[in-house]
This record gives C-alpha cells, structure tokens and sequence, in this order.
C-alpha cells in the first residue's frame, strides 16, 4: 500500500512538474534572428518584400489576416470575420474593435483604406500593391486616374465592404507583413518611420541597421496575457557559419540551418533534440524553355525527368533537407494528392522517349544556374553525368543570384534551376501555368494547355471548397505529366531552437516566420529575466 | 603646408569624379538590376508593368548617357540621391553607419599599431635571431590568413570555447563587441606593419647618421629613440595611412560576419540588391577617406622628417 501511494505521489508530482513546464511563462528576453542575406531595408514595412523585413514585420505590425501554421491557411487576424457574396466577389469585413495601435488609439476602417491606398499609390510602387491591386478600382488609383479604390468601402468604423476583380479569397492576400495595416494620421508624421508604430504585439524600441531591431511587449495588445516575453531582439544574421556559433555558445534562441549543418545537428545528441522541421511551399525546378526546341516536345521534358535520380541527389548533396517533389504543388498545401507518385528514375524509359520525340542520340543544352548549393550550379553538375547517360549534353551558364529573376522573366534562356514558391494559396500557384499568364509574371515556361486553363477556369469559378480541391488535384496531376519542369524537390525548412525557448510554429510559408506573441522562454534561458 | 593641403584634398575631386563614372559603367554593365533582384528569393513575383513602373521611378529606362550626366550633376551639388530599397535619402543611410565603422576601424589599427611596430622594432634588433623568426613567421602567417576565416576562428576560440567575447553584434557601448572583429580586421594591417617596420629599422640602423650619432658616444637608447625610431616612423607611417585607408575595404567581410552595422555591411547589402546609389555613394566614402587618410600622412612625415618639404 506505501509502495502504491509513493508511486501515486510520484506520478502526481511528475504531472505537476510536467504541466509547470508547459505553462506559458511570462517576462525574459527572445533572442530572435533574420538568417537571410541582408540586414533589415528600414522600419517601413510597406517598402520590402525581402523576407528579412517580414521577420520584424510580424512583431510590429498587425494584418487583416495572419497564417496559422496548424490550420495550414490563413486566420483572421485584425479581421474578426468576413462574409462573401453570392457573386464570390464582394466580400464584407468585420474588423476587431479592440486593436490598438502603439500609441494607445484604436485602429478603425480609416486605417485599413489610407494603407491599402498608401500600398497602390503608383509613384512609391510598394510591393504590397501586386495583392492590393485586385480589389475593384486600386488600379484606377494605380494610374493617377482616382484617389480611391473604389472596391474598398467604409460601412462603419469597424465594417469595411471589399470588391475584388477576381473570385480570389482575400485571406490568402492580405495576411503578409507588406499589406500591413499602419495608423493613417500618424503614418503621414515626416519622423514617423524613425519610431514606427504598429499593431502588432511589440513596440518598436530601436533599430541599429545592420545589427539588431529591438522591441518590447506592448501591454494592450489585443489577446489578452499576450506576448509573454518582455523584450524581442532580432538580428540579421546572413553567415550561417557565424550562426552556429552564435548559436551554440548560447547568444542566439534560433537559428535557420543549411544543408550541412542539418547533418551536423542531427548528429549532435543535445543539438538534435531542438530541431523543427517542415515542409516549406516552395518548389525547387529546372524550367524549359520551349523556344528551344527539344523542350517544345512533352516527351523530351518527361524523359528529363526520368533521366535523372532526384532522390539520390536529395540524399547525397541536399542531405535529405528536402522532400521529393511529385509536381508542381507542394506536400504543405491542400490541393497535393498524396498517393500521386514522383517520376521514377528510369534512364531506358528517358532513352525510349527522346527516341520518340526524335532525338536517339540526344541533344546539347545551356543550363543557367547560380551557385546556391541546393538548387543551383551543385545541383546542376550531379545531373550532368545522369543526363549524359541518355544523350543529354549540358553547358552551364553561371549567373549572380540578384540577375536570375530578370533573365527568367525576359526568357533568356533555354533552362534554369530556381526555388519559386509555389503556394500557400494553391489557385495563386497554379494560375502560373494558365495560358494568359505572361513569362514576366511568372509563367516562366510559357507553359500552354487548354486542358489545364479549363480546370484552372473551373477551380476558380467552383465555390464548394472540397470540390475546388479535386479540380486542382487534377489541374496538378496535368502538369505533372505535361512536365513544364524537372520536379526536383520542395525545401525542407530546418529551425534549429535552444530548449528553453517555447511556442515555435511549425509556418509553411516560411519557418523563420514565427507569432511572437505565442513564444516564451523559461527560467533556464540566459536571458530570463 | 597649408596651399599643399588644399592642392591635395582639390587634386583628390577629378580622382572621386572619375571613381564615381567607373562604378557607374561597372553597374551599368553588369546582369540584374534593382526590380530583378526583388524575384531574387523565388517567392515574389514582379511582372512586367511593376518592372517598367520601377525603372521608370529610379530613372533606370533612360540611355546610359542620360543617366550619368543625372548623376554627375546631383553629384556636384553634394546630392548623394535616393536608395532604391529605403526610399529614403542616401546621406541618411551613410550617416547611421559611418560612425561604427569609424570605431571598428581605429580599433583595429590601434590593435595593429601596439602589436605590430614593436614586433617589427623587436624583430629589427637581432636579424635571424628568436624572435625575429617567430614575428616574420606571425607576420606571413596574418597576410596569408583569410579573413572570413580568421573571424570565424576567432569566434570559435573566444566566444564559444573560452567564452572571453560575445560573437556578434554591435551591443550597448560595451567595449567586448568590439574585440573579436577588430582583431580580425587587424591582423592583416599587424602583419604588414610588423614587416615594414623591420625592414625600416634595418635600413636605418645601417645609415651613416647613425654610426656617427654612436661615434659620438651616444647612448644605445638614445641612438634608438633619435635616430633609428625617428627616421624609420616616415616609412612606417606612410604604410600605416595606406593599411588605415584600405582596412574600410576589409571591414566588407568582417561587418558582415559580426553582423556590425557599419559601411561595410551596407556596401554588400547594396550590391547583392543592386541600390545602386547606396553602392555608388559607399565606394566615394571609401576612396574618399583613403584619400584624406593619405593627406594627413603625408603631413605628419613632414612634421617627423624636417628634410622633407612640401610646396
């Protein structure tokens, strides 16, 4: 009987001690960091689409809308609800009535249309303007030809009606840092962006270009006992080796790791156990040109597909930080058919094809690539010896990571190798490969099909949300056998997170991206207090 | 002295002038541009329109010609111009990053001067001795060393095993940042002190004016401290101006390792999103300060060296 209740008492105390430490602690420090190239443009979060600037963005501003990584879409954020018109157009938005700005005044309607109009103002040609832009009359405002954008109407202090020109859902177009909801009367302040105030759950404190942004917990924060910790530091930290270290002496709560570093802290029996994985929406693709013309002919694509063995070159070069890519569409979004299979590796199949497509004795192609080690001249160099098995010959053509857009838009070029996102929102991603997309947008392939256009056109107009998906399963299963691209892989985003830091979001979108407001550090943290 | 410090800081304005026209064809020339470069992470897309508008707000879809005589005439009136990604005046940037480089940089050159000239001195004393080997051996060994490399190192060794310094970061005034990037950015410029300096002393040690000063019975110190240290400071100094101009150049790769906001950092932020008139105005901060770095050498060796005249 004293056996039993000691092993009852200590079952209980176990259980206590196990739900202290899942109890959200209030106070201490975040020792966040942006781990991409460059430092922070500056604190308007309306002039960057860099992700760096999204990173601070999260913690200042608020958004109509916000990502919830568990749900996998967006949440309504300073939106409470919305309603939508038969016509799948017209959408009414009630927003929160107790979202306060850091500044004490409480955002309203007037807020929201002096942003989105601040957004579209065709002069400043702010990144958040290609979202804005397809609400009813931004474009008018674009021009210079109206003042206001027509599809954005007040009904009250808290009501705002939206008309879109397309059958778009705007929870997937407004929940990003660059459509941030800014205090109209205070934004227009000559200094206000020397002290920026937003709606987000910290207040800006300062900002050391280069080094460090500094926050603290805005105490009017509109979830109530939301943040939890009293301070956010966030770094722009470009070197991942100087990451590491900073990461392991301790000085740092996150850090976004490379492929070798990947290996290296799995391996590490202390640093394994604080590693967050997910499946980003980004697919990793070589794009053919079919200007060039081997790649006008389906056969051609799929036996570039076939020829090479993708998953052994995840598995050696990539280290397995990433997820075989099936087709265009990532695993993360709705639309991806799970039992849809990848194309095998198959050289006497790529063979048989191109013999096919009239080419037995293959063909020589120029393949632009910039030297990022996990989708680019690396990469391109493992396929040259898979695709030289099947007559392929490949001429590299190196080029800078900044100039890689602007020769895939002007379609100079007969392949390249690029990681393009390819959701969250899986109409968006698709819309790529309709007929009507321009190259410069980002129909980089000039990909063609009626078959695709007409289930595009029947997923957009569907207003079921199960039925939409099948279509799109569809739309997606046609580009797979279309092949515009060799479907290489989809990122696997790998966050590494010392232990006493709680509450990270396994975000799809991108795993740096994190709601502060739900983070916290326990007293083991060297910056607890 | 003075007419020659005028002339100086006039002849440096056709040298920035003509900086300034080679980094403009340089950029002119070179792949992507600022609207490309906003496609660079594959998650955004900017179309064709968005592209014209943007180059049509930078100026950038005018002729080469039109846009350099833009540039050169802003130029001349101080206008420094508008950065593509802040939107903001260009002076702005330069103003909050110009006094953390100025700090990284003195800090490295003081390091580079306490270790480098007396080892070099020491090293001068007895040719081929000990420690004449061990510091010609430091000194090749601190040019060969990368500096991406040493800093890395440095932070490996003092801030993650003996956890001496933090490994990054500018801080709050607290002189520890400092230290691991300005041993970093100093160990080159230590190096070729060290060497100079050596060489130097030799050469003076086997003048005549020092024979004679011993013939005359002057002490050791005094033959050192007069005669040997004095006249081997004019080659030493006019190293030190040159290593104290170019270590702006080396702060580009230590700025960013260390994530320290100054010159540096910004420099490769510009470029790899081509803001051009950030680039633009970085580089004439840089040679500009080499320049006026150089001046003010050439006017201490006068004041050392009374044998050398300027007019």
């Amino acid at each position: 009987m004293k056996k039993l209740a000691f092993a009852t008492a200590l079952t209980l105390v176990a259980f206590t001690v196990s739900a202290q430490a899942q109890e959200p602690r209030r106070g201490g420090t975040i020792r966040f960091t942006a781990p991409y190239g460059a430092s922070f443009v500056s604190n308007d979060s309306h002039v960057s689409n860099q992700i760096q600037d999204e990173i601070y963005g999260y913690a200042l501003h608020g958004m109509l809308f916000r990502w919830d990584s568990k749900a996998g879409k967006p949440e309504p954020e300073l939106v409470k609800s919305f309603t939508t018109a038969a016509d799948g157009l017209t959408h009414t938005l009630k927003l929160r009535d107790d979202a306060f700005f850091h500044n004490g005044r409480k955002m309203t309607a007037d807020d929201v249309i002096w942003s989105f109009t601040r957004l579209v103002d065709g002069s400043k040609n702010y990144p958040g303007a290609s979202r804005v832009v397809r609400i009813k009359g931004a474009e008018a405002v674009r021009k210079g030809e109206a003042k206001e954008i027509s599809g954005l109407k007040k009904i009250d202090d808290f009501t705002i009606e939206m008309t879109l020109t397309d059958p778009a859902d705007p929870s997937f177009l407004f929940y990003a840092a660059t459509t941030a909801i800014m205090p109209a009367k205070e934004a227009q302040a000559p200094d206000f962006f020397n002290k920026p105030i937003g709606l987000g759950p910290f207040k800006f404190v300062e900002h050391v270009p280069g080094s460090r942004m500094v926050f603290e917990r805005w105490e009017k924060y509109y979830k109530p006992g939301k943040p939890y910790a009293d301070k956010l530091v966030i770094s722009p930290m470009g070197e991942a080796a100087a990451r590491d270290v900073a990461f392991r002496n301790k000085e740092i709560d996150v850090s976004i790791l490379g492929s070798t570093q990947y290996v290296a802290y799995k391996a590490d029996p202390n640093l394994s156990k604080g590693i967050l994985e997910v499946a980003e929406v980004f697919t990793r693709n070589m794009g053919m040109n079919p200007e060039f013309k081997p790649f006008s002919d389906k056969r051609v694509r799929q036996a570039i597909n076939y020829a090479i063995d993708s998953d052994l070159i995840i598995k050696r070069l990539v280290r397995d930080k990433a997820y075989r890519a099936v087709s265009w569409l990532p695993s993360s979004v709705p639309a991806f058919d799970k039992d849809a299979k990848p194309y095998a590796f198959d050289p006497e199949k790529a063979k048989k094809l191109l013999t096919e497509a009239g080419y037995p004795d293959g063909f020589e192609f120029e393949w632009t690539a910039t030297p990022n080690e996990s989708w680019g001249i690396p990469i391109v160099e493992a396929t040259i010896p898979m695709l030289a098995k099947v007559g392929i010959k490949v001429k590299v053509k190196p080029v800078e990571t900044s100039a890689l857009g602007g020769v895939v838009a002007k379609g100079d070029f007969q392949a390249y190798i690029w990681s393009n996102t390819s959701g969250p929102d899986p109409l968006t991603a698709l819309k790529c490969f309709h007929s009507s997309t321009p190259r410069s947008s980002c129909n980089y392939t000039t990909f063609k099909s009626a078959a695709f256009d007409k289930l595009f056109e029947e997923a957009a107009a569907e207003r079921d949300a199960g039925k939409k998906v099948e279509i799109m399963k569809k739309a997606n299963a046609l580009l797979q056998e279309e092949a515009p691209v060799w479907f290489f892989n989809y990122n696997k985003a790998v966050l590494a997170y010392q232990p006493w830091l709680h509450g990270l979001q396994a975000n799809a979108t991108e795993l740096a991206l994190q709601r502060y407001e739900d983070l916290w550090v326990d007293a083991t943290s060297p910056a607890a207090k | 002295m003075l007419p020659y410090v005028i002339r100086r800081l006039l002849q440096a304005v056709p040298i920035l002038l003509a900086v300034a026209g080679l980094i403009f064809v340089m950029f002119s020339v070179i792949p992507g541009d600022f609207a490309s470069t906003q496609m660079a992470d594959g998650r955004s897309v900017v179309d064709a329109e968005q592209v014209a508008r943007m180059n049509k707000q930078f100026g950038l879809d005018d002729p080469v010609h039109v846009r350099f005589a833009n540039y050169a005439m802003k130029l001349a009136t101080l206008d420094l111009g508008t950065s593509f990604r802040t939107r903001q005046p260009v002076i702005n940037s330069l103003l909050e990053r110009i006094w953390p480089s100025l700090q990284l940089a003195i800090a490295a050159m003081a390091f580079a001067i306490a270790l480098g000239i007396p080892l070099g001195f020491l090293a001068a004393l007895k040719p081929g001795g000990w420690l004449d080997m061990q510091s010609m051996f430091v000194a090749v060994s601190g040019l060969s060393l990368p500096q991406f490399w040493l800093g890395l190192m440095l932070m490996y060794a003092f801030a993650l095993v003996l956890g001496w310094f933090p490994s990054f970061g500018y801080g709050d005034g607290n002189p520890r940042y400092i230290v691991l990037p300005a041993v970093a950015l100093g160990v080159a410029p230590l190096a070729l002190l060290a060497r100079t300096t050596r060489a130097a002393v030799l050469e003076v040690m086997n003048a005549d004016f020092v024979r004679t000063a011993r013939a005359k019975g002057n002490s050791e110190v005094r033959v050192m401290r007069w005669h040997v240290a004095r006249n081997a400071m004019v080659i030493v100094l006019t190293t030190l101006g040159l290593q104290f101009g170019s270590i702006m150049g080396g702060a580009v790769v230590i700025e960013k390792l260390f994530a320290w906001p100054g010159i540096g950092s910004l420099l490769v932020d510009s470029v790899s999103l081509r803001d051009i008139p950030v680039v633009q105005a970085c580089i004439l901060l840089l040679v500009l300060f080499f320049l006026v770095v150089n001046i003010i050498v050439d006017v201490l060796c006068a004041l050392i060296d009374p044998r050398i005249k300027y007019t």
